[in-house]
């Protein structure tokens, strides 16, 4: 679990500083997942030590982001004088890439299994 | 009273608390979509908040321990993403449509409605990136010219509204598969459709954690060009 955990900080602090230094337009944490990702499959293997914290975090996951989501009652004077406009633009605009993103998923995937009758078709 | 606020143990204390009894409501619920434990811990928390007139401020320097775990806890999606390699590599083509076209209508809509109904310039501008991650809409935000603090604000809400709606919608238009599912919730509703769709499976959050990954990227990249298409 120490080892993992240490992996998961030092791979956060580099692409942190990767990020600020070079003036990325992705964020240290999303940096991160992407440099893990990539050294994880060169690796070729599991680090059992990595798995378990990971999976601990990620079961914990939606716990951490309540003290941010708490910051709506601080509600500042632009967000009350255009509630519906905001409130619309939200709700529509969440919905709209739902189902904009699955729905194209879902056509391309069929689209190619089409494509390509021989192979297994894309679940 | 004010003492005990200046360290970590009430505002950890309060928010996990709050948590697990909404967990245990979900689990009452029969895991009902709208019976989202997250949603419902803010809305408890709000509340407590308003009652007993502690400023925000005080309690999110106590319960700050919880939310520095976000950053190791996205680097952690790496591990189920790593395992899905073999079936991402063959999902590709579907998953970069998907992504274009999810970033594109979700910053599209969003700026479309919040110009109809008429919210100001800043408002619409701080209003286009709230689907991405909140570091990455915050640099947005101020680089075309909204407000990152609201920006904040709005991320975190749509995730709110993501995480709650989204599985029943994606339940609606008959979408079941685990990677169209995952990948719809990280465009739309970055790490917080991604904490949420985890707990329906892995294999789900793997894919949105990719998607939020990519749709910060894409987004970034997107946005200025599209502010200047609608004369923003």
């Amino acid at each position: 679990m120490l080892v993992g955990a240490a992996i998961l900080l030092a791979f956060q602090l580099g692409a942190d500083w990767l990020a600020t230094r070079f003036h990325l337009p992705l964020s240290g944490p999303v940096l991160g997942m992407a440099a893990l990702t990539v050294a994880l499959a060169a690796w070729g293997r599991t680090l059992l030590a990595l798995t378990k914290v990971s999976n601990v975090l990620l079961k914990a996951m939606p716990l951490f982001f309540i003290p941010a989501g708490v910051g709506v009652i601080v509600l500042s004077d632009q967000l009350r004088a255009a509630w519906l406009p905001i409130a619309a633009s939200l709700l529509g605009s969440t919905l709209v890439a739902l189902a904009a993103t699955a729905m194209v998923m879902k056509g391309v995937a069929k689209l190619l299994a089409r494509a390509r009758p021989g192979s297994k078709p894309s679940p | 009273m004010k003492l005990l606020w200046s360290t970590p143990l009430p505002g950890v204390l309060v928010t996990i608390l709050a948590y697990a009894i909404c967990l245990r409501i979900q689990r009452r619920a029969r895991g009902h979509a709208f019976a989202n434990p997250v949603a419902w811990a803010i809305a408890l928390l709000v509340v407590l908040l308003a009652v007993t007139k502690l400023p925000y401020a005080t309690y999110f320097a106590s319960a700050r321990l919880l939310h520095f775990l976000l950053g190791p806890a996205t680097v952690a999606l790496a591990v189920p993403l790593a395992r899905e390699l073999p079936r991402l590599r063959r999902l590709l083509w579907p998953i970069v449509a998907g992504l274009l076209a999810g970033n594109l209508s979700a910053a599209c809509s969003a700026i479309f409605l919040a110009k109809v109904l008429g919210a100001s310039r800043s408002v619409t501008l701080s209003l286009a990136p709230k689907s991405v991650t909140t570091p990455i809409a915050m640099g947005i935000s101020e680089k075309i010219g909204g407000l990152p603090s609201l920006t904040a604000v709005l991320v975190i809400t749509t995730g709110v509204i993501g995480a709650v709606l989204g599985p029943w919608f994606l339940d609606c238009l008959g979408i079941d598969d685990p990677t169209f599912r995952g990948t719809a919730m990280g465009v739309s509703a970055h790490g917080l459709g991604t904490a949420s769709i985890y707990q329906e499976s892995s294999e789900a959050g793997a894919f949105s954690g990719l998607a939020m990954g990519l749709s910060g990227l894409i987004t970034a990249l997107m946005l200025p060009g599209l502010v200047k298409f609608f004369g923003l």
